[in-house]
C-alpha cells in the first residue's frame, strides 16, 4: 500500500486493473472478524481495560463528504494515512511533503466540521 | 509480478493482526488518520502516548525493513502540486470522514459498520473515478 503506482492501478478499473490492494484489504479483514467476535464475548480487553463497543452511528454528510475527499486525494498521490507515515523514513522528500500536507489537512478538518454539522469534538475512532 | 496477490495478502494479514491485538490488548480501533489525527490536532488527550508509539513503529519498522530491502520505493508523484493537494485532501477527508483504509476499511468493514462500509464505498468510488479522470481523461497519472 506504499507503493502508490500499485493504489493507482487498483483504482484504475478502466484501464490496466491491480487487484493487489483487494487482496491486502481481504487479508487484514480477516484477523478483525476473528478479533471482533472474541471482542463481542467480553466486557474487558486481555489487559483489563475496557472493550470499545461501537455503536452503529448514521451515515451522514460528513461522513459521505470527508470519504469523497478522501478519495479524489488518494487518487492523485496514491498514498493514504497509514502508508503515508509508514514510508516515510525510505519515501524521500516528497513523502515528507505529502505527510506535512496531511497534518495540515487534518488541522483544517477541525475547523471545517463545524459549519458542516454543528460537531465539536472529534472522537479517534471511526 | 505474479505473487503479488500473495505478497499483498500475506501484508493485509499482518495489518489485521496489528488490529486484532490493538483491539484485544489496548481498547481502541486502529485507525491510521485518528491516531495521528488525534495528536496533530491536541485531541488525543490520555491516548497521546500510545499514539506517539504506535507512530513510532509504523513509521520505524518499515524505515528498519528498507535498509535490508533494496526495491523499495513509493513510485510517488515528483510534481509538488499534486503531492501538496493529495496530502491535504487525505488528511481533511478522512478527519472529516472520522476514518481512512484501516478504522472504516479494516476495522470497520470486518464489523460489518454501516459507517465503515458507507466510507469505504465513497473513497473507493472517488479515487476510481478520480483515476479515470486523471489517467484516461486528462492523462496526468
Amino acid at each position: 500500500m506504499t507503493d502508490t503506482a500499485k493504489v493507482q492501478g487498483f483504482l484504475d478499473i478502466f484501464g490496466a486493473w491491480d487487484p493487489t490492494l483487494a487482496f491486502v484489504m481481504g487479508g487484514a479483514i480477516l484477523p478483525m472478524v476473528v478479533a471482533w467476535a472474541v471482542a463481542a464475548r467480553r466486557s474487558k480487553t486481555l489487559t483489563g481495560g475496557l472493550m470499545p463497543k461501537p455503536a452503529q452511528g448514521p451515515i451522514d454528510t460528513r461522513l459521505v463528504a470527508g470519504s469523497v475527499l478522501f478519495g479524489a486525494g488518494w487518487a492523485i498521490a496514491g498514498l493514504c494515512p497509514g502508508p503515508a507515515m509508514a514510508s516515510l523514513g525510505y519515501g524521500g522528500t516528497g513523502g515528507v511533503i505529502f505527510l506535512i500536507a496531511m497534518c495540515a489537512g487534518m488541522l483544517m478538518a477541525a475547523r471545517i466540521a463545524r459549519p458542516i454539522d454543528g460537531v465539536t469534538a472529534w472522537t479517534s475512532d471511526p | 509480478m505474479q505473487t503479488d496477490w500473495l505478497w499483498g495478502f500475506a501484508g493485509g494479514g499482518l495489518i489485521g493482526l496489528a488490529g486484532a491485538m490493538f483491539l484485544l490488548l489496548n481498547g481502541r480501533i486502529m485507525g491510521a488518520s485518528g491516531i495521528l489525527g488525534a495528536v496533530v490536532d491536541g485531541s488525543a488527550g490520555r491516548d497521546a502516548l500510545e499514539n506517539i508509539v504506535f507512530i513510532g513503529g509504523l513509521v520505524g519498522v518499515p524505515w528498519l525493513v528498507s535498509l535490508g530491502w533494496t526495491d523499495q520505493g513509493t513510485n510517488l508523484t515528483t510534481d509538488i502540486w499534486a503531492i501538496v493537494a493529495g496530502g491535504v485532501m487525505v488528511g481533511l477527508g478522512t478527519r472529516m470522514a472520522n476514518g481512512c483504509t484501516s478504522g472504516h476499511g479494516v476495522c470497520g468493514i470486518s464489523r460489518l459498520s454501516r459507517r465503515g462500509i458507507a466510507a469505504t464505498l465513497a473513497y473507493v468510488g472517488a479515487g476510481v473515478i478520480g483515476v479515470a479522470l486523471l489517467r484516461h481523461v486528462w492523462g496526468l497519472v
